[in-house]
């Protein structure tokens, strides 16, 4: 078989293919929850009731997509440059760590300058993180994949020593988690009395600004024109190497800002279990978004819904609650796919 | 420093290095092969998991040592088969397809982990492969109870190394396979198939990584738990890059690491180690792969073909 | 060696072959036969489904209808195998070698049981050396094909077909990477191989080597036979007639005083990169209102020499003047700034962006110039203006700007290629292989504002592998060779045979050498 780029695809081609991998990631995961010993259509009702049946559960999405929307940007700007930042962990590690060091009291600074002081710090150190793999890919060619991964490690490993050693909380009875931010280091909710935080907003705006950087901006267009096609970009006297750094830069920040998010807006202080795997999950958002930045909010918003749904699915039907990373894994391949057939044409001969 | 003179005089300390490195090893082969023919499997870590699970399970269930590891092969070979599927005849990308398949991959496992012991929190251990020691050899002082008195899954992998290397450069298949990584053109022209050969790479390479999980918890931790395999996937891609392509120098590569893996945890238990924090040796094999990319980097031979789909007959 | 083959019967017959890719119809009832010990010459412009027939032959495709028979036996269709395995080697234009594998791996790929518990080496080793002496093709078997010349790599590729017991050698454009004294050397072992019974099917469309090794040409054209003529019926006129569809006239040069040089190189060399050869002491003038060609075997240095132009490499030594002034710390802004219009070698590869649109591609070169951006903000609007105008100008057929590029034919893309660099009136103008693999019709019209180009006063490099092309639109030739550029030579002074000569690295002054010694 051999594939054959197809010059206009018809409508039915563009919608038909992402829907069946839609639909075949449903079929999955109703024949996983049947598996559980679960009625497939209750298991999946139940999924969307937890995460949209109620003012309460759609907040709870909308606060789990925050974090996501920021990491699928990371990814989608970096993926667009074909930089491959697979460490967007490590960078909302060191985002989170950041807002701790600068919110725990150190800095007494009125909300109004500490938290973008906060803010910004994380950014920096998240797109310092990022930089390193950067340098070693474009100064020596080392593949950027292996070693954002292994800083995954390197960069938990950190932080779980810095909270059993110097960031240990006095007053947290043994546990390794870091003291509790001041209040004015809080990121305060959207409307008093809901369970929103203002993070989800600067997600928003984040999406937007990069929306507007990749489209309208030079910078957004060396970043795709490199991504798309390197020796071009070299012929036609773009800087690809300092495109590439300044790529890590933007992407590390973002994914930084994730930690900050969660850790000012949610949960006050700094633990080992912040991120359920935050940084890993921003790809299957980026991915599903296609690297459209607008893109990322709705799969985001998507992805949180499968994860929040599947939580409250579990408690309720007893179906594992990995149904929904297994959903959401298979949603990313068979899209990948599917976008790739309304693209291409498989060919018998 | 005396102590870590007496740690490498120790055959326990050259036992645990073997120990440690036969796991890398076959999924370093693994990911070899698939490199070799052109293809990059960053689903390594999760088969690897997949792996772990379905050999565990096997026995855990009643069946046999070896029909857990031939299980999990056979699991491993499944995720290969779905790797392969994606990035081969279709060109996918192998980046994003091997990450989702480690996603897919490990959330399997797990899920089914959760569905198998609902309710367990201590993971329940099996029994499992008891060391062989090989007559008269492990009876040689110092070398003998650390090389010859390993479990089989051990002399497995190192005999395994031996076995690619043969395919690999004295075998037709082998020089096809080489050619696909090199060239898939010049494959094609010759009547073969290039899909074919790449499939076949990935999915029993994919195989071996699933048996560098099983021997995991059929021969090292006895049970299977969350967050085992560790990052040792991507380790071996590492020691693959770190070995230029070679079974031999790949196996020396995992050895040296495991070489260090073992001497971090005895320098934990020593005066030296008593003042570092341990999370600092624990990240040692991490730094250290990280390290080994960069010193190879300038000398890579790098199949040419890596990670370039071939599309017959494109126009 | 193969039996000789019976003087009746054919042994390769295509019959009725029709292939269609969507609407385009690339094989169109084509029906032709080879006899054993014959020479025949396939001719047709690029996508006149020379490639598309051959394919079919050897499985990649399968026709629509129509059969082929090898040796009076039915060949089933879609087996890559099939063709081998009867006795049909193929040289394509771009080797099918794996470079950093040795000869003799080459040559033992796929001809050994897949599942062999060894490859016979030895075995391998004497054939190479029997066919090596048989036919005068001497190679070392154990080279890495990387380090080998382009003329020892064509050498292994007839050697792999020779390997597998070809009775039936398919040499596709074969000479477009020789010079005339190597293509006579291969047109000697092929007739010895043609003197042992095999058969030959010569694609080009180089119409006096066609005539000179061919005994009978079959013309394509658009998809479809149009016509089979023995060599000694016909003439290159006539054939290029047929192949063409009508009489084409070489492009009219009116003569011009050359200029004041725009663009100099004192004593330049550039560092070798990989398989880019780098340059040595090259001194090289481009002057006002002259056409100035390069020619030589592909890999000598032209890629060097273009990329310093371009300004993706630095002299390492030596120094570049541009309109008189010298020029450090080279680059491409520092090219684009001095008004070096750059047409691209690989007009997919570097030119453009595939995925991009034709506005985006239109600015690739200007995008943070005023008026496509200010102050970090593109300003769309004024680039689309820029593209539609290309289009207009340049006769780019295309939907629109907003078309990704890759949907446009090589044709197209090419022109909007020439649309954005000659917009600006550049007064310099590095051309690398423009026309390589356009119809007639493009390479008309490219060619033709080169010439326009020159007549208003730019000063032109055009980088060949064609020599009739350089021959033809030179106002002064230089060869390079290993690096090292030849002196100017004047328009009609240099016959094809001298050139040759200087392409193999013969006449090069010794002093040249040796002061490159000195140097390093």
């Amino acid at each position: 078989m051999r594939l054959e780029a197809i010059d206009r695809p018809s409508a039915l081609r563009l919608i038909g293919f992402p829907v069946a991998a839609l639909a075949l990631t449903v079929v999955l995961g109703s024949s996983l929850a049947m598996l559980a010993g679960a009625n497939p259509f209750q298991t999946l009702g139940l999924i969307l009731r937890g995460a949209a049946g109620s003012k309460f559960a759609l907040l709870e999405t909308l606060n789990r997509a925050t974090p996501l929307v920021f990491t699928g940007l990371a990814v989608a700007v970096a993926f667009r440059a074909r930089l491959w930042n697979i460490g967007a962990e490590a960078q909302l590690y060191a985002g989170a760590l950041m807002a701790v060091l600068l919110g725990t009291g150190w800095l007494g600074w009125p909300p109004g300058f500490l938290l973008p002081a906060m803010a910004g710090a994380a950014m920096l150190a998240g797109a310092l993180v990022l930089l390193a793999p950067a340098i070693l890919k474009t100064r020596f060619g080392v593949d950027e994949v292996v070693t954002t991964l292994l800083f995954n490690f390197i960069m938990l490993l950190f932080i779980s020593m810095l909270l059993e050693g110097p960031l240990k909380d006095p007053m947290g009875m043994g546990w390794p988690q870091s003291s509790r931010l001041i209040p004015d280091a809080r990121l305060p909710r959207i409307v008093e009395g809901l369970r929103l935080h203002w993070g989800f907003a600067f997600a928003l705006i984040a999406a937007a600004v990069v929306w507007a950087l990749q489209s309208r901006t030079t910078l957004g267009y060396e970043m795709r024109a490199v991504g798309q096609n390197r020796q071009a970009a070299e012929f036609a006297g773009i800087p690809v190497d300092r495109v590439i750094l300044k790529t890590a830069l933007l992407s590390g920040g973002l994914a930084a800002l994730a930690g900050f998010s969660e850790v000012a807006g949610l949960r006050g202080n700094l633990t080992l279990d912040l991120s359920p795997g935050f940084g890993y999950t921003g790809i299957i958002v980026a991915m599903l978004a296609l690297l459209n930045p607008i893109g990322v909010v709705v799969s985001a918003i998507f992805v949180a819904g499968v994860f929040v749904g599947a939580d409250s699915m579990s408690r309720a039907a007893g179906v594992p609650t990995y149904i929904a990373n297994i959903m959401l894994a298979t949603a990313l391949l068979t899209m990948v796919l599917a976008i790739s057939l309304t693209r291409y044409r498989v060919r018998w001969d | 420093m005396g102590e870590v003179l007496e740690i490498f005089l120790s055959a326990s300390f050259w036992a645990a290095v073997i120990r440690i490195a036969s796991p890398l090893i076959f999924a370093t082969m693994g990911e070899l092969i698939c490199e070799r023919a052109g293809v990059l499997n960053l689903g390594i870590e999760g088969i690897m998991v997949v792996g772990a699970f379905a050999g565990w399970m096997t026995v855990y269930s009643g069946g046999g040592l070896w029909t857990g590891v031939v299980v999990a092969m056979l699991a491993g070979m499944l995720f290969g088969l779905l790797h392969g599927t994606l990035t081969v005849p279709f060109g996918l990308s192998q980046h994003v397809v091997g990450l989702g398949i480690t996603l897919l991959a490990t959330a399997s496992a797990y899920f089914a982990y959760r569905l198998a012991l609902p309710r367990v929190t201590a993971p329940p251990r099996i029994e499992p492969f008891q060391p062989l020691p090989i007559p008269i050899l492990s009876d040689i002082p110092l070398i003998g109870p650390a090389l010859f008195s390993q479990t089989p899954l051990t002399y497995l992998a190192f005999g395994l190394v031996g076995v690619v290397s043969f395919v690999l450069f004295r075998t037709p298949l082998g020089l096809a396979l080489r050619a696909a990584g090199e060239n898939p053109a010049a494959v094609a022209a010759q009547g073969l198939s290039v899909t074919g050969l790449r499939m076949g790479a990935v999915i029993v390479g994919s195989g071996l990584m699933a048996v560098g999980g099983a021997f995991l918890t059929m021969s090292a931790f006895n049970s299977f738990f969350f967050e085992m395999v560790n990052g040792r996937g991507w380790i071996c891609i590492a020691l693959v890059v770190f070995g230029a392509w070679m079974p031999g120098k790949a196996l020396l590569g995992a050895v040296l690491f495991a070489m260090f893996d073992a001497l971090q945890i005895r320098l934990q238990q020593t005066a030296i180690g008593a003042d570092i924090p341990y999370q600092i040796f624990l990240m040692m094999p991490f730094v250290l792969s990280i390290l080994a990319l960069v010193i190879m980097s300038r000398r890579a031979s790098v199949p040419a073909a890596l990670m370039v789909p071939f599309n017959k007959g494109e126009r | 060696m193969p039996p000789r083959e019976q003087a009746q019967g054919p042994v390769l017959r295509l019959d009725g072959i029709t292939k269609r890719f969507g609407r385009l119809v690339a094989n169109d009832a084509i029906s032709l036969s080879l006899h054993g010990g014959e020479v025949i010459a396939l001719l047709g412009e690029n996508g006149a489904g020379k490639t598309t027939l051959m394919n079919i032959l050897f499985g990649h495709y399968t026709a629509d209808s129509g059969s082929v028979e090898l040796f009076g036996q039915a060949l089933p269709q879609g087996n890559p195998r099939a063709a081998l395995a009867a006795g049909v080697g193929m040289v394509h234009q771009h080797f099918t070698l794996a470079d950093n594998l040795s000869v003799l791996d080459n040559l033992v790929l796929g001809t050994q049981p897949l599942w062999g518990a060894r490859l016979d080496m030895a075995g391998a080793r004497a054939k190479l050396a029997r066919l090596a002496q048989d036919f005068g093709l001497a190679v070392d078997p154990d080279a890495r094909v990387g380090t080998l010349s382009v003329g020892e790599r064509q050498r292994v590729e007839i050697l792999k077909a020779l390997y597998r017991d070809a009775r039936i050698l398919i040499l596709d454009e074969p000479t477009a990477v020789l010079t005339p004294q190597q293509a006579d050397a291969l047109f000697a072992a092929l007739r010895k191989m043609v003197a042992q019974g095999l058969s030959i099917i010569f694609i080009s469309h180089k119409l006096h080597e066609v005539m000179a090794i061919a005994s009978r040409v079959v013309v394509l054209r658009h998809g479809k036979l149009m016509g089979e003529v023995a060599v000694t019926d016909t003439d290159p006129r006539a054939l290029a007639e047929m192949m063409v569809g009508d009489s084409i006239s070489p492009p009219e040069v009116r003569a011009m005083t050359p200029g004041p040089a725009l663009l100099e190189l004192r004593a330049v060399s550039t560092p070798d990169r990989g398989n880019v050869r780098g340059l040595h002491r090259v001194d090289l003038s481009l002057r006002a209102g002259t056409i100035t060609g390069l020619a030589g075997v592909s890999g000598n240095g032209q890629a060097g020499l273009a990329d310093l132009i371009a300004g993706t490499e630095r002299p390492s030594g030596g120094e570049i003047r541009l309109h008189g002034t010298v020029h450090a710390h080279w680059s491409v802004t520092k090219a684009l700034r001095a008004g070096i219009a750059r047409i691209p070698e690989d007009r997919h590869k570097t030119g453009t962006i595939a995925d991009f649109t034709l506005t985006e591609n239109a600015i690739l070169e200007r995008y943070r110039d005023a008026p496509f951006a200010r102050r970090g903000w593109m300003d769309w609007r004024a680039a689309r203006a820029f593209a539609e105008s290309v289009i207009r100008s340049y006769d780019v057929r295309c939907p629109g700007p907003e078309t990704r590029i890759r949907l446009l034919s090589g044709g197209n893309m090419q022109k909007l290629i020439l649309g954005r660099v000659m917009e600006t009136g550049p007064q310099i103008i590095l051309a690398n292989q423009p026309v390589r693999g356009l119809d007639i019709g493009a390479i008309t019209f490219v060619q033709g504002q080169l010439l326009a180009a020159r007549d208003r006063g730019a000063a032109v490099l055009l980088i060949s592998e064609d020599l009739d092309e350089i021959q033809t639109l030179s106002d002064v030739i230089h060869v390079i060779s290993e690096g090292r550029l030849s002196p100017p030579f004047a328009r009609g002074s240099m016959s094809a045979g001298d050139l040759g000569r200087w392409m193999v690295g013969e006449g090069y002054a010794r002093e040249n050498m040796a002061g490159g010694q000195d140097a390093a």
